[in-house]
């Protein structure tokens, strides 16, 4: 439970989670980030990982996923429109790694949710609703893939930075 | 007198940086601020609630031991405590109204199932969701 981390430097770095959930779409570099918390480059990735048990670019990974499933869901936008405000330079990438964290495709996960609606989590706000439902990675996407292709002998070939 | 819940308590890092903010900025009142040594009892209300305290403690000795004075102030400076939110007639108004007075939003006031919403953080890290429901 305790990481020995300063609660001071535990608020700021909760400043660069922050910003990435705010605008998860942007780019967020390391120097970016250790800027927003005033950490040296060199730390930052390894100080954030303590603090939050996930390295920070699989943390925005998710917060990626988290919002392009609820854009797959609630609204009509075309799955290369999603990819793109989401954040992913391409609908490849996007389709591969939503694929292989989810376990189904964009499309697919769209036409289940929208059979499935979630009527009794209405008087819920959205955004806890969204938060929940939010991929749990617990290991690097390439880690996952390797797994899943030991499974079932075709892994994909592109690793992503996240 | 009516039932109901009376006080609901959040953990802050420091309690007069916390009712500079509640009440300086914000725009609660104090309920009750009492001091016995080390230890100071912090309500404050909404003006729109007289029946209800928000507690603005400190994690301490003697209720908790060292390390865990030391991981509860952990996980209020990680944003991990549990979800505040705030109900507003006009999200964006007071979005500008608390912008201007140094709030620290994370979130812009954003339109979503017929409400408005923002996100905004007190010094310490506890996360507020300013609600404006029916906009």
């Amino acid at each position: 439970m305790i990481s020995g981390q300063s609660p001071e430097l535990l608020r700021r770095l909760l400043r660069a989670k922050d910003r990435m959930d705010a605008g998860s779409h942007e780019e967020w570099s390391i120097p970016r980030l250790a800027r927003v918390s005033g950490v040296s480059e060199a730390h930052f990735a390894r100080s954030f990982r303590d603090a939050f048990g996930v390295p920070p670019h699989r943390y925005l990974l998710t917060r990626r996923l988290e919002r392009a499933k609820a854009l797959l869901r609630d609204t009509d936008l075309a799955i290369t429109e999603i990819a793109f405000v989401t954040g992913w330079s391409s609908l490849g990438t996007f389709g591969r790694t939503f694929r292989d964290v989810t376990g189904e495709s964009p499309g697919g996960f769209r036409a289940r949710e929208k059979k499935e609606a979630f009527h009794q989590f209405d008087r819920v706000p959205a955004c806890f609703l969204s938060a929940a439902h939010r991929p749990n990675l617990k290991i690097a996407v390439s880690e996952k893939r390797r797994q899943d292709g030991a499974a079932n002998a075709h892994g994909s070939q592109a690793m992503e930075v996240l | 007198m009516s039932e109901g819940v009376q006080v609901v308590g959040l953990y802050v890092r420091d309690q007069d940086e916390a009712y500079e903010f509640y009440v300086g900025k914000l725009g609660f009142s104090v309920h009750t601020d009492a001091r016995n040594g080390d230890y100071r009892w912090l309500t404050v209300q909404h003006p729109g609630q007289p029946l209800f305290q928000l507690g603005l403690f400190r994690p301490q000795a003697p209720m908790h031991d060292p390390a865990t004075v030391q991981a509860l102030q952990e996980l209020v400076a990680k944003g991990a405590m549990p979800p505040l939110v705030l109900s507003v007639d006009d999200c964006r108004a007071s979005y500008e109204r608390l912008r201007a007075k140094g709030v620290e939003f994370t979130q812009e006031p954003v339109e979503r199932y017929g409400n408005v919403d923002a996100n905004f953080r007190d010094p310490s890290g506890n996360g507020w969701k300013m609600i404006e429901e029916g906009a």
